[in-house]
């Protein structure tokens, strides 16, 4: 159905695009099965599907594209090559995917440059993709320019076992308790946020409960004699 | 023809009764409001379905005045403390009306973060089914709470009533062991 | 769900744990705040407000430092009624998702339908292809939600700085606009009635009279509520000049919507990035430079005849455009049974039923296929932006190409503007925090989600 999954074609390997592509490729998902809570019904087990996001884009992106992530290198300097790992164009938006300890400066030029000026970072995202080794969470920032009616996306990947990202607080003061609920469902640490403290889950809450590897949480539901499992233990389509 | 007209001398009747119609009159809601429902419920207060009518429209903002909690929506682990800590500063004789199903039994949110059902957390009196339910059942389920309200058994008659239905509960089949439909 | 991954700060102890968390209600950082106090001495006294507050919309806990009557400290405390929607989400299919985010914001329970259902849309790449029928009743449906919106904020702000009259006024009007969305969608409010693709179903017959009818019932509550409010000298003395905040706050803590709006920047998503068809209706968007308690709530009120003039504007349309789909074409993304309004209330439509039952197995397989397993997204991300209510409602998107999405992150405009809390309060009375509160106008339900 989609472009994107035809990047991998090969299919039944395990494993997905060489680590070379890895870096400029978001693997999303490895699915296994088709239909069932655990594993397929079927009991063919060698459907393994891996699922990645929209892989980098050449240039021209076409529309204003071009000319922002000119600005945006030109700003940067020879730190550019580091500091912006791939752009994607897909679906009519803009995705930078910057290296973290670039992003305070990058942010500074979004909002500072007058040819960028993007007044408004709209909170960020954390997303979890597991099967990313190395790359496992991503903290997605769309930004707003209200001055040039644009919108981009930020996107910054750290590994699981550092999940360490600057915080934009400095540079977005609105960015405050958007990155305290991050932390609160994903576990990404902001360094420098003035009080990265929970915000939607009690203070002693163990557990970061919007990853992949939380459980949902619900519990059976029993109706006379029928026992409900709840929605992540039940079989579905994947 | 109200009582006015022909009214008796006197009257008999029991204190059970007498105290049942006074307390079923004017039942006094806290205010609480935690999600959708709560939206309703306030719907259920202004002049389209006036809650006045049936003597509960004082909703009052401290717990220590009131005699009825809706509990009006979900309720969310970092909450149930809280819903906790309101049921307990009301004053005796107090009602819970478990209003909306995410209330009643944690509804479609069957996660980390609900509680599924109010009930884990105070004794309810009365479920309402419906997400969020319509301003007309709120009224139906107060009616009825009123009803239950009014023939409450007090003294002798309501600890007689207290073991007879702890018997009945005890002699039923409990739900796990139902089959319904299943055979 | 695989348990031997051991990811730092993921999932740990649960009950088999002896050290596991207990949770009270005097818990957190509350005692800590309050054994503080106690440490510097009687100067410094510290007021909590909250969850459980008549004038906190809601379970807001807002806890205030005060000397005298002054506040000179303000913290916000939300969460009391995280629900974990978007997580929920995951486990669900595309089209079941829209159950799930209307309850977000319930008091403008469609905005969150709409921006949700247009970034799948925009996922499918199938925006171009939702009919046009479909988009007006989208844009009227945003409409009437916005109205109620709005009159629930002015209602129970009036409530809530001790004017019952004007809440009881606003809900009349509110009432209005929900027999019309009852009508139509079957749901006084939580109605999952935009779905990906166009709207679960056609109007019923005399809708756009119905619609006639009641805007001049809605209006007329608008003016009295303007007649009421806005010349009353206690409401001015009350909101005039209380939680200031100019454009460069504004800007600052990336506040949208009618604060936003009353600094004096006319940003609405609706003119600047328009979706549904907005370019085509005539409406203006009102604006103040007051940027105070006051102006806001006259902007709400404009706001309000503004959408009423696209409330009219989508009645007409509806005339013109009887008998068209409110569904895309494709098959394999719309639902397959237009519901249809029977004798018994809404449900599915007889004359579908007896297709897939008598007449087409093919039908029955593919109408099972589409509901149980949904279809499929392909891979990638998006975000899409709409002008709820209370200002910009955004959803980031992730799909991996299955039936369910990998990730729904809502960006609800409350959760944004709350922030502005402490900034609106500090250094002013302590009576004027309700009236920061209600000019805020943020729904718990879409904050903490």
């Amino acid at each position: 159905m989609s472009d994107s999954q035809d990047l991998t074609g090969t299919g039944a390997a395990k494993g997905g695009p060489q680590m070379g592509d890895r870096e400029r490729i978001t693997l999303i998902n490895v699915r296994e099965g088709m239909f069932g809570a655990k594993g397929d019904t079927s009991g063919y087990d060698l459907l393994v599907t891996p699922v990645q996001m929209p892989g980098a884009s050449e240039r021209p992106y076409g529309e204003w594209f071009d000319g922002a992530v000119n600005v945006l290198e030109e700003l940067l300097g020879e730190r550019a090559d580091a500091a912006i790992e791939y752009v994607v164009v897909d679906r009519g938006e803009l995705t930078l995917h910057i290296a973290r300890e670039h992003l305070v400066e990058v942010c500074e030029h979004l909002r500072d440059d007058q040819d960028l000026r993007f007044e408004m970072c709209l909170g960020v995202s954390g997303v979890h993709y597991p099967a990313d080794a190395g790359r496992e969470l991503h903290a997605v920032y769309p930004m707003q320019s209200i001055t040039h009616n644009r919108r981009l996306r930020i996107e910054v990947a750290v590994d699981e076992a550092d999940p360490h990202v600057p915080s934009i607080t400095s540079v977005y003061p609105m960015n405050n308790w958007h990155e305290r609920e991050t932390w609160d469902f994903f576990g990404i640490v902001f360094d420098g946020h003035p009080s990265l403290a929970r915000i939607e889950m009690p203070d002693d809450w163990v557990g970061h409960p919007q990853r992949k590897d939380y459980p949902l949480g619900g519990i059976p539901v029993e109706y006379k004699g029928a026992e409900i499992p709840s929605p992540d233990n039940r079989r579905q389509y994947r | 023809m109200g009582i006015e007209e022909s009214a008796p001398p006197f009257m008999l009747g029991t204190v059970e009764d007498f105290v049942g119609y006074m307390r079923a009159g004017s039942m006094w809601p806290a205010t609480f409001g935690l999600a959708c429902c709560a939206i309703e419920m306030m719907s259920t207060g202004t002049p389209r379905f006036d809650i006045a009518r049936i003597g509960s429209e004082v909703f009052r903002g401290s717990p220590r005045q009131a005699d009825m909690m809706i509990v009006a929506g979900r309720v969310s682990n970092k909450m149930a403390p809280i819903v906790r800590q309101v049921y307990d500063q009301m004053a005796e004789p107090k009602w819970v009306l478990s209003m909306g199903v995410c209330a009643s039994s944690g509804g479609m949110f069957n996660n980390y973060a609900i509680v599924q059902g109010v009930d884990h957390v105070v004794p309810v009196d009365i479920y309402l089914p419906g997400c969020p339910p319509r301003p007309e059942m709120l009224l139906y389920a107060l009616l009825e709470l009123q009803r239950q309200v009014r023939e409450t058994p007090m003294g002798r008659n309501r600890r007689q009533m207290a073991a007879a239905a702890e018997a009945a509960a005890l002699a039923a089949t409990p739900t796990s062991d139902m089959k319904g439909l299943l055979r | 769900m695989s348990q031997e991954r051991t990811a730092p700060g993921a999932t740990g102890a649960f009950v088999e744990d002896p050290e596991a968390p207990e949770y009270s209600a005097y818990g957190g950082d509350w005692s800590e705040i309050a054994d503080e106090a106690a440490r510097l001495g009687q100067q410094r006294i510290v007021v909590n407000m909250g969850p459980q507050h008549p004038s906190t919309h809601g379970v807001l806990r807002v806890m205030l430092e005060i000397e005298g009557e002054t506040v000179t400290e303000t913290r916000a405390g939300i969460g009391y009624l995280h629900t974990g929607i978007e997580k929920n989400m995951e486990y669900r299919t595309w089209t079941q998702g829209v159950t799930f985010c209307t309850r977000m914001d319930y008091v403008a329970s469609m905005s969150q339908e709409a921006v949700y259902c247009l970034g799948i849309e925009k996922l499918l790449g199938i925006t171009d292809e939702v009919p046009e029928r479909a988009n007006v009743l989208r844009v009227l449906m945003l409409e009437l939600t916005r109205i109620g919106s709005h009159l629930v904020a002015i209602g129970t702000g009036g409530n809530e700085m001790g004017a019952t009259t004007v809440m009881t006024t606003a809900f009349i009007g509110r009432e209005d606009t929900f027999r019309v969305i009852e009508m139509i969608t079957g749901l006084r409010t939580n109605n999952a009635y935009i779905r990906p693709g166009g709207v679960s179903q056609d109007t019923p017959e005399g809708a756009v009279e119905y619609i006639r009818q009641m805007i001049p019932k809605v209006r007329q509550k608008l003016d009295e509520l303007v007649d009421l409010q806005l010349q009353n000298p206690i409401f001015k003395l009350r909101l005039q000049g209380v939680a200031n905040l100019d454009l460069a706050g504004c800007m600052a803590l990336g506040i949208t919507g009618p604060i936003l709006r009353s600094a004096g920047l006319p940003y609405d998503v609706r003119k600047a990035e328009p979706y549904c068809g907005y370019e085509t209706y005539d409406f203006q968007v009102p604006t103040s430079t007051e940027s105070d308690a006051y102006s806001r709530v006259v902007l709400r009120l404009e706001e309000c005849y503004e959408s009423l003039k696209i409330v009219e504007q989508c009645a007409d349309r509806l005339d013109q455009t009887v008998g068209q789909p409110v569904m895309v074409a494709d098959k394999k993304i719309a639902w397959p049974a237009q519901l249809s309004l029977g004798a018994d209330g809404q449900g599915n439509s007889l004359e579908h039923i007896r297709h897939i039952m008598g007449e087409s197995m093919e039908s029955l397989i593919h109408h099972f296929k589409l509901v149980t397993e949904g279809f499929k997204v392909p891979a990638g991300q998006v975000y899409q932006a709409i002008e709820g209510p209370k200002g910009l409602l955004g959803v980031h998107l992730v799909s991996d190409g299955g039936t369910k999405p990998w990730r729904a992150h809502f960006r609800d405009p409350g959760f944004n503007n709350l922030q502005a809390l402490s900034i609106l309060t500090e250094g002013g009375q302590v009576a004027d925090v309700v009236v920061a509160i209600a000019t805020i106008d943020m729904v718990l339900g879409g904050v903490d989600r």
